[in-house]
């Protein structure tokens, strides 16, 4: 945990996004942004928008640091792949530095290519992960959410899980989340980035 | 403390803080959010109009009363407002305009990645083209300066990369324009040959005037470093040089049409190897050896198609010897996993096109579209749109196609229909529909109907009652302008209700004459339809996986081993469904209903 977070005294810290169309991947980056921005960094944020709701693969790439050129990385320069599905985390996974960390979610999301029967999801894909990256974090963010009181607050979790990662301090997350969130689901976010923390450091 | 914005959102507030206060534009991806933010701002007026070329118009008539102007579209809705912009050039607006294009290099999702730079010289404006979402915001502000300075209209230039990346932005306020509105003739937006013979004459001399100017423009700098290599960059790929070569020395464009020559010169003095680093195009590269300035690499270095990243550009100028690249960016990453089922977009679960997609490739018919979610039907597994060419070209091309076919027009075996949304109606349909009328045609075209324009983010349009900026309008009947153009058979039909599409479809073929058929149903995402799901009955299903056709990504397949039985069982997830019925409609042994509830079966 603590190698990733040094890294960014020395260089701009690189964290690659991934997951379905409509799982609220780029709310994740957004806020992600909002934290960077009230500890001090200097942030960029890049995402292709319009076929995200479609129920495609979506990808936002954040960075922090003292100074941020290119909103953009490029593959093998991720210190940390947060994948929202474990497909989309195996399909990224080469984005990753050999020392990167892999945190994400268990719960698989069919794309239209399994649902029409022309494609199989991998059945061993968690094993697949596993192997090649020993150091992976896989927790079921969803029944997690669950728990916190929606299966929607998944998003909240995975954040919650990659906070430890990050030198961003629990107050400071928390005023983004108060001012960002809407009030009525402020609450159950906040229990699911605790909760998702707390899964983490277990 | 600064705000973290997008380009688009920056080029939305850079618009205000100029004192714009007439927008107009029509959604395309990667533009719309600006017009959208445009108008939550206070005291302007934005709209989306019908189409680009329309929005340029009105945007020219708010510049004739003094009112300052700027619209939006994405790469290709410059085409279409081309007519208007390059007049407006001759005009040289009153008030200033800002034309903001978004380009997309890459094609994340347009036909074209074409690079609009070159409509700078081509319509003799300037073009900007910033680096940054604070730049995005400062150079709308330096536009409109310019503009009135030289009375020209300006071309601001975004790529997905700036107007889709986040940064930081520092905000300012509003400088309203000085002068006051008034109607009063403004002779130069005439353009009658016979009044104005000396029009393009004084276009060349004000493009001479701003060959001079932008040398001092504050927007183009020389950012010395190590004076071993030099390189000019714009726009994200400047980001890209400063990632790639921290060292080097950049020559950072904001200004690439037209270029400032004597900077470049003074530029090339200072360095030992002079490089241009930029997408697509070589456009600045062009006019630097226009100027006769000798250049050490430039676009043989680096692909003239796709979108440029920091790791191409350091691999691709380190491999040609230049020196100073990030080592980080040498490094090569492991290869991808192969053989992983790919995710590509698809209609929503409960979209009202799939049904109509599943039809046209049951009936395997030639279908002629065009943009819009519905271009997903091209997608496996409907492989159902065949060609797909612009805005509106689905319904002008079908009437090409039968005139092209001649006598084989009605034979069987091309049986053919075109399809096309309510927006895109609008937008460029219904001449084309005209022309059919009025050109003797025979098509059947299909307006697929879900009240919005779905895949730029949900627009409004004018069959809704609604504007822009939320206030009441009349709504325009979609059916009875068809009928008003004297199409003879114009009928409404259930989109989810695949034997009435059929039905419909058959009738229209068999007629042989001009056919509108409306498939209606509101959009689920942006209408935020939600029934209770349905389900599959285990003991009735027959594994045949006729229901699969339907693509929705709501259905799943166990196999026969995982299900513990002798047929594979078709599954469907209860948080994806929201009960449209359509996969059902293909059932044929009635395994799949809505969800019986428990005291019924009790």
């Amino acid at each position: 945990m603590a190698s990733t977070s040094e890294a960014v005294a020395t260089r701009t810290t690189n964290i690659l996004l991934a997951g379905v169309g409509g799982q609220g991947v780029i709310l994740a980056s957004n806020l992600l942004s909002q934290v960077a921005l009230e500890a001090g960094y200097d942030v960029k944020q890049s995402e292709v928008h319009g076929m995200a709701q479609r129920g495609g693969s979506v990808v936002s790439h954040f960075r922090f640091g003292q100074k941020v050129y290119s909103p953009l990385f490029t593959a093998g320069t991720a210190d940390i792949l947060l994948s929202f599905e474990p497909l989309e985390a195996l399909r990224y996974a080469h984005w990753l530095r050999p020392e990167g960390k892999l945190i994400y979610n268990i719960v698989q999301v069919n794309p239209s290519t399994v649902a029409s029967g022309l494609a199989t999801y991998p059945a061993d894909i968690q094993e697949r992960i596993a192997a090649a990256f020993p150091r992976a974090l896989s927790l079921n963010a969803s029944a997690i959410a669950e728990q916190a009181g929606t299966v929607r607050a998944a998003n909240l979790v995975l954040l919650g899980a990659v906070s430890l990662e990050l030198p961003f301090s629990q107050e400071q997350w928390e005023t983004v989340l108060r001012r960002e969130l809407p009030p009525k689901i402020l609450e159950v976010n906040l229990r699911a980035f605790a909760l998702g923390k707390a899964a983490a450091e277990a | 403390m600064p705000s973290v914005m997008s380009g688009n959102e920056a080029i939305a507030r850079g618009a205000w803080e100029a004192g714009i206060a007439v927008a107009t534009g029509y959604p395309g991806t990667p533009s719309s959010e600006i017009l959208e933010n445009f108008a939550t701002y206070p005291d302007i007026y934005a709209e989306w109009s019908v189409n680009e070329k329309v929005a340029v118009e009105a945007a020219l008539g708010a510049t004739e009363v003094g009112a300052r102007a700027l619209s939006t579209m994405k790469v290709v809705g410059l085409n279409v407002a081309a007519d208007p912009v390059f007049n407006a050039s001759y005009i040289g607006p009153r008030a200033g305009y800002v034309i903001v294009v978004a380009d997309d290099p890459g094609r994340y999702s347009s036909q074209t990645e074409q690079d609009n730079r070159r409509m700078g010289p081509y319509a003799k404006i300037p073009v900007l083209e910033p680096s940054s979402s604070q730049e995005c915001k400062d150079f709308v502000i330096f536009g409109i300066e310019f503009s009135e300075r030289f009375h020209t209209p300006v071309l601001l230039r975004t790529t997905t990369r700036t107007s889709h990346s986040k940064g930081l932005v520092e905000l300012g306020e509003r400088r309203e324009s000085p002068e006051p509105r008034s109607l009063i003739h403004e002779p130069r937006y005439s353009l009658l040959p016979g009044l104005t013979r000396t029009r393009h004459q004084e276009v060349e001399e004000r493009m001479e005037r701003i060959r001079e100017y932008v040398n001092e423009a504050p927007v183009n700098r020389i950012e010395m470093g190590d004076p071993e290599v030099g390189i000019v960059a714009t726009g994200a790929a400047y980001q890209y040089v400063r990632e790639a070569f921290p060292q080097a020395s950049v020559l950072k464009i904001g200004i690439p049409y037209p270029l400032p020559k004597r900077l470049v010169e003074e530029f090339r003095r200072k360095v030992r190897r002079l490089y241009v680093v930029e997408e697509l195009d070589p456009f600045m590269e062009e006019q630097i050896r226009i100027m006769g300035v000798p250049i050490d690499g430039g676009a043989e270095l680096l692909p003239r198609f796709n979108e440029l990243d920091p790791a191409l550009v350091a691999q691709r100028l380190s491999a040609a010897g230049v020196p100073g690249a990030n080592p980080d960016l040498l490094n090569r990453p492991l290869a991808p996993v192969e053989g992983l089922p790919q995710r590509p977009p698809t209609f929503c679960p409960g979209c009202g096109h799939r049904g109509v997609f599943t039809v046209l490739s049951k009936m395997k018919l030639f279908v002629a579209g065009d943009i819009g979610c519905y271009t997903l039907g091209a997608m496996p597994p409907f492989n159902a749109l065949h060609s797909d060419i612009c805005m509106g070209a689905g319904v002008s091309s079908i009437h090409g196609v039968e005139k092209g076919l001649g006598e084989a027009a009605f034979d069987k075996k091309n049986r053919r229909v075109a399809v096309i949304g309510d927006s895109t109606f609008f937008h460029s349909g219904m001449t084309a529909l005209l022309n059919i009328i009025w050109n003797r045609g025979s098509s059947v075209v299909i307006i697929l109907d879900n009240s919005t324009t779905a895949m730029t983010g949900g627009q409004v349009t004018p069959a809704l009652g609604r504007t822009l900026m939320g206030e009441e309008a009349p709504a325009v009947d979609i059916g009875a302008v068809c009928r008003a153009f004297g199409v003879p058979k114009v009928e409404t039909v259930d989109a989810y209700n695949l034997a009435a599409l059929e039905l419909s479809l058959k009738a229209a073929f068999e007629a042989q004459e001009p056919t509108v058929i409306i498939a209606q149903a509101p959009c689920v995402l942006e209408y935020k339809v939600q029934g209770e799901p349905w389900v599959v009955e285990a003991d009735k299903c027959i594994g045949c996986k006729r229901c699969l056709r339907v693509g929705c990504t709501a259905l799943g397949l166990v196999t026969a081993a995982e299900a513990g039985r002798k047929k594979d069982l078709v599954t469907i997830d209860p948080a994806l469904c929201i009960g449209c019925g359509v996969c059902a409609q293909m059932c044929r042994f009635d395994a799949i209903g809505p969800h019986v509830p428990a005291a019924k079966e009790a």
